[in-house]
């Protein structure tokens, strides 16, 4: 016997929500999803009229699905908003090469403008020539580095008022979990923001309209609209905290589906301590960029490759940093500790 | 796609071989019987020493039990629980170094009965509990679970303001307790209810009804966990103790966190992993052993031989994905040997947490859970998970047929026991005479002001996020036990009185809750 529509209680459902486990229809579906957005949207008031967004597009399904919806509830519902593609080439080959192919489709299939800013011409290095000096293991710290703030410089370029990224509630609820595993409690505090306020110059405010949207809906999403999405996760893996958060998440949702909203429900209820410290954030002394070091994450990190010190940026050496600023010599122990990687 | 991640490689050494070194470091002459931690070996005088002094250390540094106290100790029979009543023998005896002074109770709730454990069975875990408890001198309670049957609503309605003791407070109380040290607390402590009770076997059918009702683990774990609480705190109220001491040490902790948080329990963690808690008012909890991980707990109950007693619980021989709690706990143990300082860095998370306070007057019951007694995490607020969860709801059903699942409860009648949903709302309340009929004075007020409405009361709106989720796997909710359901009528008719008199109240007008 087939299943109705819990919602229009009149056309066949075709699938079970993993939100809610209700069945619906595909148009169902679609509304409850794309409404959803909207409301999320309307409630955190991410957007004002006549501001340019800029959607980072990586290819991945989460972008994808993003470009797809925002575009959509611009037009629906009258947001005013200027809309463009902002995406990030790492220069990894193969797997930067078939996303950036299907970013490029995106753009005409949405009629958005696009922009690619390649870590070459922002950093001199490609994620690959990255990946031959410091190894496979610790490449996801340049590469997360380097993204946050390519997306940044980008957007600057295009002159964005804002960015919007594709993080969906499983990735919110999964930094939760990991910053609690690594008790960083200054991340942890802000990793459930649905945005984030312009934190000075060279940051642009981002936000996550995907926010409450579950990874398994997205994927249903895309795949009933047919959408055009690059489908291979970055092949450099990522961390490893990460990793082990990941798949807790996933067994956590096994038993409990609602699992992923209730993580973030408890992430946005936390509360900490009055007098625990805080990170102070400055700015880098090199770049501008937002840093609560001397030096800026992804300075440290170019400073360390073009000087054949891999290690420099990996471990805490926030005591070197000075003395890079300064560009004085670094002793021959400091040399030797710093060059070689593990692989 | 691949996130922003800084590193954290420093964190993630793995286990290092453990290299033992022969001497102790303390004393550097004693040849070393325990390794807490890489390079930290012990002679057995040496870790005794570190582990009292922990031990104290923890009270000392918080100083919230007073003097001359009357403290309640949990006592699961587990070896954290043991190893706390050994620490407070120890503390008490006359060779101790500072003596503790405050006088201790022991409370064990028996959950056999939830747990489907025979009646030989229970007895023959007590007797065992018994022996360990006459050996300290204490007195001492049983309590089995079938007890939550019997509770007075007071458990979950009114949380008297915790009363702040600031710091003049305990100076004066330690004062004061010198001058009645020698006579008063050295006295031979009474050991009147010391014998296993008797358990109705009426009652364990209708705990296990209450348990079989609730559908998933998870939530049967939650549940458990809430109807102890309101058990260990009615002990203590009613034997006149004002402090209650859980056995809770350091990996429990880091457990308990990450389940709290998988649970939706973000804003009551301070209270959930702290110290102390003060959520039931005038029955403060507090975790003396939070300091101490598992091993050093083993370590120390084996090597100075501290009793404990193996009672299976509701998940012992569970498969690991059986329940939220479960699994965090294997996911804990199991990344706590690959990464050594797991426990702890999820513990310092822990310390740097504090209550939530959303609601400002603590002493309006209404603001807290009817079940965990927390301050209700429910308000609806824009862009939430709550309130993105509720679009979602909304937005996948037809409003028309209104399939949602009641959560409504009506006072119960002669209702087959095993009908699972929740009648129609036109019961009357008074008239059928069931046997937990309105005669008693604490529901007369309850069908008095709702003898015209609709019989009907939505727990839900009582409950804070987490255990709205747990209500959420109930099949009925007819089988909480009737202090939980008296509760939440009183808490239905306040508010409805409210309602129909708020035309005429200045303010809030929340008098007389
Ligand atoms: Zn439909
Ligand atoms: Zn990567
Ligand atoms: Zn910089
Ligand atoms: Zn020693
Ligand atoms: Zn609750």
């Amino acid at each position: 016997m087939p299943v109705l529509c819990s919602s229009c209680a009149e056309k066949r459902a075709v699938l079970k929500r993993p939100k809610t486990s209700h069945s619906l229809c595909k148009a169902c579906f679609f509304w409850a999803f794309e409404e959803e957005v909207h409301q999320t949207i309307l409630a955190a008031k991410l957007f004002k009229p006549g501001e340019t967004v800029g959607i980072a597009a990586s290819g991945g399904k989460d972008s994808t699905v993003l470009a797809h919806v925002m575009k959509l509830l611009n037009e629906r519902y009258d947001y005013g908003l200027e809309l463009m593609l902002l995406s990030v080439d790492e220069g990894i080959t193969g797997y930067r090469d078939d996303s950036l192919e299907t970013v490029k489709r995106n753009q005409q299939q949405y009629e958005l403008p696009l922009k690619i800013v390649s870590y070459e011409e922002l950093y001199g290095w490609t994620m690959d020539a990255i990946v031959k000096q410091v190894g496979l293991k610790n490449n996801c710290t340049f590469c997360g580095v380097f993204r946050r703030q390519a997306l940044d410089r980008g957007a600057i370029m295009l002159k964005v008022d804002k960015i919007c990224t594709g993080h969906n509630a499983d990735d919110v609820a999964e930094t939760v979990l990991m910053n609690i595993l690594r008790g960083d409690i200054a991340r942890l505090r802000r990793c459930t923001a649905i945005s984030t306020a312009s934190e000075g110059e060279g940051v642009v405010p981002r936000c996550k309209p995907l926010k409450y949207a579950y990874e398994k809906e997205i994927v249903l999403y895309a795949y009933f609209k047919k959408l055009d999405y690059f489908s291979t996760e970055c092949i450099y893996s990522p961390n490893a905290y990460r990793g082990y958060a990941r798949t807790f998440l996933k067994d956590l949702e096994s038993i409990r589906p609602s699992v992923i909203m209730d993580i973030i429900h408890s992430g946005e209820n936390l509360s900490v301590r009055e007098g625990v410290k805080m990170p102070v954030q400055g700015t880098c002394s090199r770049c501008g960029y937002i840093s609560s070091q001397a030096l800026c994450k992804a300075c440290v990190l170019l400073e360390g490759l073009n000087r054949g010190l891999p290690k420099l940026g990996i471990g805490k050496h926030h005591r070197l940093h000075d003395k890079i600023l300064s560009q004085q010599p670094l002793t021959e122990k400091e040399e030797k500790k710093l060059k070689s990687v593990e692989f | 796609m691949c996130q922003v991640d800084e590193n954290y490689h420093d964190d993630l050494d793995p286990a290092e071989m453990l290299n033992v070194s022969k001497k102790c470091i303390k004393c550097k002459e004693a040849s070393a019987a325990v390794v807490i931690r890489v390079g930290d070996t012990y002679c057995r005088g040496c870790f005794k020493e570190y582990f009292i002094h922990k031990f104290r250390a923890m009270l000392g540094k918080n100083r919230i039990i007073f003097p001359g106290e009357k403290v309640l100790l949990a006592v699961s029979g587990g070896p954290s629980s043991c190893s706390m009543l050994s620490q407070v023998q120890e503390g008490l005896s006359q060779t101790a170094h500072r003596k503790l002074r405050f006088l201790p109770g022991i409370v064990h709730i028996d959950e056999g009965g939830a747990v489907g454990h025979s009646m030989e069975e229970r007895q023959k875990a007590l007797a065992e509990l018994q022996t360990v408890f006459k050996a300290t001198g204490f007195p001492f309670y049983f309590v089995p679970l079938e007890k939550v049957l019997d509770l007075p609503s007071s458990v979950v309605a009114t949380a008297t303001a915790p009363s702040e003791h600031p710091a003049s407070a305990y100076k004066s109380a330690v004062n004061d307790f010198i001058h009645i040290d020698s006579s008063s607390c050295s006295t031979p402590l009474d050991q009147e209810e010391t014998s296993i009770p008797e358990v109705q076997e009426s009652h364990t059918q209708f705990l296990q009804q209450l348990i079989v009702s609730v559908k998933t683990l998870t939530a049967r774990q939650d549940l458990l966990n809430t109807l102890r609480q309101h058990l260990l705190v009615d002990t203590a109220r009613t034997k006149g103790y004002s402090k209650l001491m859980l056995g809770d040490n350091c990996t429990r902790l880091a457990v308990k966190l990450l389940t709290s948080v998988s649970l939706g329990r973000g804003a009551q963690l301070a209270q959930d992993t702290g110290f102390s808690d003060s959520r039931y008012g005038d029955i403060i909890s507090v975790r003396p052993m939070r300091d101490f991980s598992t091993k050093e707990i083993a370590y120390y109950n084996h090597i100075f031989s501290v009793p404990s007693v193996f009672i299976p619980g509701l998940d012992t021989k569970t498969t690991n994905k059986a329940s939220i709690q479960h699994l965090t706990e294997s996911f804990v143990t199991k990344l706590q040997t690959d990464f050594p300082s797991t426990v702890s860095t999820i513990y310092r998370t822990s310390e740097k947490l504090q209550t939530a306070c959303r609601s400002s007057s603590t002493a309006d019951c209404c603001d807290r859970c009817l079940l965990c007694m927390c301050s209700l995490d429910t308000a609806p607020e824009n862009a939430s998970a709550f309130q993105a969860t509720l679009i979602s709801e909304q937005l996948s059903q037809n409003t028309f047929l209104g399939a949602s699942r009641s959560t409504k409860i009506i006072p119960r009648q002669n209702q087959d026991p095993l009908e699972s949903e929740i009648a129609a709302p036109t019961g009357q309340c008074c008239s059928s005479g069931g046997e937990e009929g309105c005669g008693s004075a604490e529901n007369y007020e309850v069908c008095y002001s709702s003898a015209h409405r609709p019989q009907t009361a939505d727990v839900k709106s009582f409950l804070c996020y987490s255990c709205q989720l747990t209500i959420k796997d109930m099949s009925s909710l007819e089988h909480l036990p009737q202090y939980v359901l008296s509760e939440a009528w009183r808490r239905h008719s306040r508010s409805q009185m409210r309602e129909e008199i708020s035309e005429f109240l200045l303010d809030d007008g929340d008098e007389g809750d």
